[in-house]
């Protein structure tokens, strides 16, 4: 399965980003294969408006099946959900550990946006 | 007829109370416009009756499934993340961010993208009690909705070219400001002699000569502290000053019980009347000015 983690740096060392929509980088990891790849988030991490919506897109778009962050907004919620992709919130700690806290089962799987949305 | 609108940048220091009190004092039939939309308030000193309350209502698109290929080109136009495309399921849209462009109309290949309606707010006209000579325009945004300018531009649509317009503008230099003072003959820049006043002060002054608009100013609460740079900066800038109104515990008073200043004391009926006489005079000889401009060009 891949998972795609909100990030403050391209490697696996680097602190988890609360932020969803907001993230520097969004690392794509595969739970089977050990690999992942970092994506560049820059242009939603500036956008004015709708960032949640954008990253919701990137990480559908790259085939991801879970989300892996701190929180998550109305927005990237009601994409994510209707892509059936699912998200796991409370993330901590660096990329690494938030991977081996989503395997221990550890991370609660959030069924609705667990902040409000913000302009 | 001349539009004035008045603005500030810095909040408080004053437009509606300047607004208000300078339709009170014109012995004309004159329109008070309040365009700031998320929370009017020169109703409270002009106690209009309502005569017409009209919806506001924006552009959302509305994507036919049957017609969509899921291209994705709506969303590549969409300048404002408003449109998400889900493989498999179907176009999402968000009418929260959409600013009723219509590019994502223009980009569908498939024509599957027709307009529909969202109701934003109402605008409403009515004629004050205080005075049956000042005819009130009004624009209220519903709660929870984010972008005023759509709100703006229909309550400016009411504008009469029969009679001056006194436009009271929300604060700030941001998208609601720029369509609030967008075509006004004059911005009244109300400010106050106070390190943030001027710093904003300057904001409004530079967005309003960025967009053409001829700028003056009235400074508010004049002797409430020793700050002659306000001054300094319009003198230097050939900003003229309109007014210069004292702090005043009357008008203090009058304001926080909602009353006109100018209903009750011949002081501020005295500021506010050399006001309008510089005012006209100042747009008569812009008049003048682009009169002369364009005789020369021709």
């Amino acid at each position: 399965m891949k998972l795609a983690v909100s990030a403050k740096g391209p490697k696996l060392e680097d602190p988890v980003d609360p932020r969803f929509g907001r993230a520097k980088w969004i690392i794509v990891y595969d739970d089977e294969t050990g690999n992942f790849e970092p994506l560049d988030n820059a242009v939603n991490y500036n956008a004015a408006e709708g960032a949640g919506i954008k990253v919701a897109e990137l990480v559908l778009n790259n085939h991801c099946q879970a989300v892996i962050t701190g929180y998550l907004g109305p927005k990237a919620f009601r994409v994510l959900s209707a892509a059936d992709i699912r998200g796991y919130v409370n993330a901590k700690g660096s990329v690494k550990e938030a991977i081996e806290a989503f395997k221990n089962e550890q991370l609660p799987e959030t069924s609705e946006p667990t902040v409000k949305g913000h302009w | 007829m001349y539009k004035i609108a008045i603005a500030s940048g810095k909040g408080g220091t004053g437009k509606t109370s300047v607004a208000v009190n300078l339709v009170n004092r014109y012995q004309k039939q004159i329109q008070y416009v309040d365009v700031d939309v998320e929370e009017p308030n020169g109703h409270i000193y002009l106690k209009p009756h309502w005569h017409v309350k009209k919806s506001a209502l924006v552009d959302v698109p509305e994507i036919d499934d049957h017609w969509c290929t899921l291209c994705g080109k709506c969303k590549d136009a969409c300048q404002f993340n408003a449109l998400a495309v889900i493989p498999d399921k179907g176009v999402m849209v968000f009418p929260e961010l959409c600013h009723g462009c219509g590019a994502c109309l223009l980009a569908c290949p498939q024509k599957a993208i027709s307009d529909t309606s969202r109701l934003i707010g109402k605008v409403c006209l009515g004629v004050s009690d205080v005075k049956n000579s000042i005819k009130i325009v009004q624009g209220v945004i519903n709660e929870g909705e984010a972008k005023s300018p759509p709100l703006i531009k229909a309550t400016k649509k009411e504008i009469s070219d029969d009679t001056i317009a006194i436009i009271d503008a929300p604060p700030g230099t941001s998208c609601p400001v720029v369509d609030s003072v967008k075509g006004a003959d004059l911005v009244v820049l109300v400010t106050e002699p106070t390190p943030m006043g001027l710093n904003d002060l300057k904001l409004a002054a530079t967005m309003s000569i960025k967009m053409g608009l001829p700028i003056a100013a009235i400074i508010n609460k004049t002797d409430i502290t020793d700050f002659p740079d306000t001054e300094h900066y319009l003198k230097e800038g050939g900003i003229p000053i309109l007014m210069k109104l004292p702090f005043n515990r009357n008008l203090a008073e009058a304001s926080a019980a909602g009353e006109l200043i100018t209903a009750s004391s011949k002081l501020f009926q005295g500021y506010f009347d050399q006001c309008w006489e510089n005012l006209l005079g100042l747009l008569e000889q812009q008049k003048g000015v682009i009169g002369h401009e364009t005789n020369s060009r021709s």
